[in-house]
């Protein structure tokens, strides 16, 4: 396997894996260095890579494992929250401003959550994999996943009320 | 889409057991303008997520392996050019140590030598004083 049959399988979901560590790193840097080591990695088994047959989920298994590692390491306890520009489409600028602040919220609450449930609700609501694959990237039984991601949809929706009924942020 | 069976479907979500088509069907609802009042806060959650999709990995994915052998073969000429300097330096030095030897047994021999000719010098002029002895005699009794 050369350089760009590698890329050739390997770029399709590269968006997803920096997503799903950012969502677990929250800053944008750490994102990127993990990604950039997490490809790096699957670069050097590119031999045992064909062995497998679903190379996503595999990928996806690697950076859920890197990304808690990174957590629990030292080096990573002093984590600064990074603001991330959202796209605007055309609306008034009170519209704007409140669009901004409800998505910012739900990141937020979203960081707020649990390691697992945050993984869930990325790779569930974020970026749609199917139950099945979900359970194979996470090694979790369906129910527990079922549970976990019904329980994270759950605390947004409620704190999301909450918020809104005293209209505090 | 029929409000009814948005709320249906949102039960369903709340407790994870919609499909991801049917999830497919909120998310289509809830990017609408048209969301009933108080289902706002899942046009917020869905919203969010459609955005945080948008995100992608802007850099290029850098493969290290070359970088990392060259810095190997450099440390690898760094030091046999290290060892090459130290074995010419150490060559050069007994050639210098050599010299300085040479140099100081010649001083010695030069200085031997001139001691042995000054030595001789002086036998010369003792033998120059019999020969001068040896006229004078012959002057007097002019035996030839």
């Amino acid at each position: 396997m050369n350089q760009s049959d590698f890329l050739k399988v390997v770029l399709p979901f590269k968006d997803k894996v920096f997503r799903l560590a950012k969502r677990l790193l929250v800053s944008t840097e750490e994102a990127e260095d993990a990604t950039q080591e997490l490809f790096f990695k699957l670069w050097r088994n590119k031999e045992k890579l064909a062995d497998y047959k679903n190379v996503e989920a595999f990928a996806m298994t690697m950076t859920k494992n890197y990304c808690y590692d990174r957590l629990k390491s030292k080096q990573a306890s002093n984590l600064t929250l990074v603001h991330s520009n959202y796209k605007e489409k055309d609306t008034s600028l009170d519209k704007k401003l409140e669009y901004r602040d409800s998505v910012s919220q739900v990141h937020k609450l979203i960081e707020n959550l649990p390691e697992q449930q945050k993984l869930i609700i990325q790779l569930r609501d974020v970026e749609q994999y199917d139950f099945d694959e979900i359970c194979k990237m996470l090694d979790m039984k369906p129910t527990a996943v079922r549970v976990s991601l019904s329980r994270a949809r759950k605390t947004i929706r409620e704190e999301l009320i909450k918020k809104h009924n005293y209209g505090v942020s | 889409m029929e409000l009814a069976s948005i709320e249906k479907l949102v039960e369903k979500y709340e407790n994870a057991e919609t499909t991801l088509q049917e999830e497919a069907t909120l998310k289509a609802y809830f990017l609408s303008d048209n969301v009933a009042p108080h289902l706002e806060e899942y046009q917020m959650m869905f919203t969010y997520f459609k955005a945080s999709k948008d995100e992608t990995f802007t850099k290029t994915i850098e493969f290290k392996t070359k970088k990392k052998r060259n810095f190997k073969w450099i440390s690898v000429a760094a030091s046999v050019v290290l060892l090459f300097s130290v074995y010419t330096g150490k060559v050069e030095y007994d050639k210098h140590l050599e010299f300085e030897k040479a140099k100081e047994q010649y001083a010695q021999v030069t200085g031997a030598l001139k001691m042995l000719s000054m030595n001789l010098k002086k036998g010369n002029d003792a033998f120059n004083n019999l020969y001068v002895y040896e006229d004078s005699v012959n002057k007097i009794f002019k035996t030839k």
